[in-house]
């Protein structure tokens, strides 16, 4: 491992998986893409994977009908090529239920299952767990050579990490194991609402409830191996060099709390942030002049002048202290960008956004 | 009409919206502004990192973590024999498992027990994180059509009902004064009046930069001074023109909340941030 910094367009030409990460509405998204389009500029094909529930992505991108499930290409200048998605969790966990089925019938009992349909798509850790099996599904697509991932806000972003373990926690569940243990004894599967312990359940939550979730992990059994192994490649492929972390922030206390807190849980796993990206800085335009001048109105313009410098310097050296002390490594890059005077909402906007990165 | 007229007819103010938009100013500045009508006032913070007691240092903060309300209510309803043959995290997960939207029923279970407790005029809820909001207003309703009967069934109609009355609760909505702010607003507002059902406070558009255009030909073409203004103006326009798209598309009262430079918000930041609605 090196110590000097990198920068994140080194960053952008070593990995193979970029991973954007930081709390709501500081702009991750339009990094994400702005991200992809330099990526495209480099003569890569890259792919931007969105699971942010608000669909900004195809604001920015100008995709009229919105994005899919599938890769939609972007028409963006360079060699390379623009790609993206929005995640469809319940329809990427039903193809994982196909993959992994021992047979149709299996499948079929599993994607019918009442508790499934209901859960499949919001339970607490699914959608963290498809997105990174969807990753781990570009990664190996040939028409790709970079997955940038936009993740979703801070809490939900550290379960994506997390997600590997977590499909394994729910293997590992109890309940579960409870439910499984007679089926590998080979034993016939025993009436379990009968067992004291589910009735009890039973009693608080509503019986028909847990007779689905019952059935939807009886009829999972068996998939637990080719579920983990699946676990343990995702975590491997984040885990390796070619996995890069970019922090995105705006200059302001809490996002960049949100932002160190996962940069925290980074470290926690033996992952480090690569780069950090600053949005919606306020920008400077040069030196005032050396007093102020008179008249009303040019007197206005030299206090907003000042203002705005004193605005962005306060801004910039809370956000650094910030940074240090919440535990980014020093030396991390940190680029700066500034507000743009209206809205990112189109494709020309977002080459300003690009050239902003990295110009 | 006073649009903070809401803080005395409502009991519970849930703050809701997308994170980043500074729901958590909000609900501290809400809570300041109520204490100042002389209110006797509870602020409730929802699994986040407790930051609203130093913004409020003189003001009762609870904390309420899914958790820890669904271990407390399976051990008031028989499952602690149980808790003890699982691991109590583990059967915790059964339950929130076997039954979506369990977690988000006994936290709005909690405010309602708090609501109802007589101690308080107001309590202010800085809301569920994200776009999960409404998810878990909608728990009572998506609760009721799955399971029949049952003391979470009683649990969750009585949550249905202190949603669906504004004397008992009402909502407070955050946005900003930018485009995909204000169109997510807009949804979330509409999601929450017709799917959950729930009465709509007064919409708190932050971080307004409302002062006055300026006149850039005071200075000459492509100098810092006009450049500066020309941002200046760009942003203020651009403030004034969503806070108007989005009074045109919510017919709900705008408070708004005025840029704070810096990024360090204080407790005396909140206190000049309520004197600003007291003023308005």
């Amino acid at each position: 491992m090196t110590t000097s910094p990198v920068s994140l367009a080194a960053h952008l030409a070593a990995a193979e998986v970029l991973v954007c990460c930081g709390s709501g509405g500081v702009g991750k998204t339009t990094s994400a893409a702005a991200l992809g389009m330099h990526a495209a500029l480099l003569g890569r094909r890259a792919v931007v994977v969105t699971i942010d529930p608000a669909k900004r992505l195809a604001d920015a991108l100008g995709v009229p009908g919105g994005l899919d499930n599938e890769p939609i290409r972007i028409d963006v200048p360079g060699d390379g090529e623009l790609w993206a998605l929005m995640l469809d969790t319940a329809t990427t966990f039903d193809g994982l239920v196909r993959a992994n089925a021992a047979d149709e019938e299996q499948a079929a009992r599993i994607l019918a299952n009442g508790f499934y349909r209901n859960v499949a798509g919001s339970l607490s850790g699914t959608q963290e767990y498809m997105a990174a099996e969807r990753l781990h599904a570009l990664h190996n697509d040939p028409r790709f050579d970079l997955v940038i991932v936009d993740t979703p806000p801070t809490r939900n972003a550290l379960d994506f990490l997390d997600a590997p373990g977590t499909i394994a926690k729910f293997i590992d569940h109890p309940l579960f194991k409870l439910l499984m243990m007679p089926t590998r004894r080979g034993m016939k599967v025993l009436n379990i609402a009968a067992q004291p312990l589910l009735r009890t359940i039973g009693k608080v939550v509503g019986g028909d409830v847990l007779a689905d979730a019952v059935a939807f992990f009886q009829a999972f059994g068996g998939m637990e191996t080719g579920f983990r192994q699946r676990a343990d490649d995702v975590m491997a492929l984040l885990h390796s060099d070619v996995t890069r972390f970019v922090l995105v922030a705006s200059p302001r206390d809490d996002t960049i709390e949100e932002a160190c807190y996962f940069a925290g849980r980074l470290a926690d796993s033996n992952l480090s942030v690569g780069a950090v990206v600053m949005n919606r800085c306020t920008p400077t335009f040069g030196e005032p002049p050396a007093r102020r001048p008179r008249g009303a109105a040019a007197g206005a313009l030299y206090d907003n002048l000042v203002e705005l410098r004193t605005m962005a310097a306060t801004e910039r050296s809370q956000a650094a202290a910030l940074l240090e002390i919440r535990g980014v490594p020093a030396g991390t890059e940190t680029t700066w960008v500034p507000t743009l005077p209206g809205d990112v909402h189109t494709l020309a906007a977002l080459t300003t956004i690009r050239g902003l990165l990295f110009d | 009409m006073d649009p903070l007229q809401f803080l005395t007819t409502a009991r519970v103010a849930v703050v809701a919206g997308k994170g980043g938009v500074g729901k958590t100013t909000v609900t501290a500045v809400l809570a300041r502004a109520a204490i100042r009508r002389g209110l006797r006032v509870l602020v409730v913070e929802l699994d986040g990192k407790p930051s609203l007691a130093r913004l409020l240092p003189d003001v009762e903060v609870q904390q309420l973590s899914a958790t820890a309300a669904l271990a407390e209510y399976l051990d008031s309803h028989g499952l602690s024999r149980v808790t003890k043959r699982l691991a109590s995290r583990g059967i915790i997960d059964v339950v929130a498992t076997a039954s979506p939207g369990i977690d988000d029923i006994v936290v709005l279970g909690k405010i309602k027990q708090l609501e109802r407790s007589g101690l308080y005029d107001l309590v202010v809820v800085d809301g569920p994180a994200a776009g999960h909001a409404i998810t878990f207003l909608l728990a009572a309703k998506s609760l009721l059509a799955t399971v029949r009967g049952g003391p979470i069934a009683s649990q969750a109609t009585e949550v249905a009902a202190m949603l669906a009355d504004p004397t008992r609760c009402q909502v407070v909505l955050v946005t900003l004064p930018e485009a995909t702010p204000v169109n997510e607003a807009v949804e979330t507002a509409y999601a929450l009046e017709e799917r959950v059902g729930v009465h709509l406070g007064p919409i708190v558009i932050n971080a307004v930069d409302a002062g006055p255009l300026l006149d850039v030909d005071a200075a000459p073409v492509d100098s810092p001074l006009r450049l500066a203004a020309e941002f200046r103006n760009a942003r203020r326009a651009l403030h004034h023109a969503e806070c108007r798209r989005l009074g045109e598309e919510l017919a709900l009262p705008q408070l708004q909340l005025p840029i704070v430079a810096g990024s360090q918000l204080s407790a005396a930041g909140v206190d000049a941030l309520a004197d600003e609605w007291a003023a308005s």
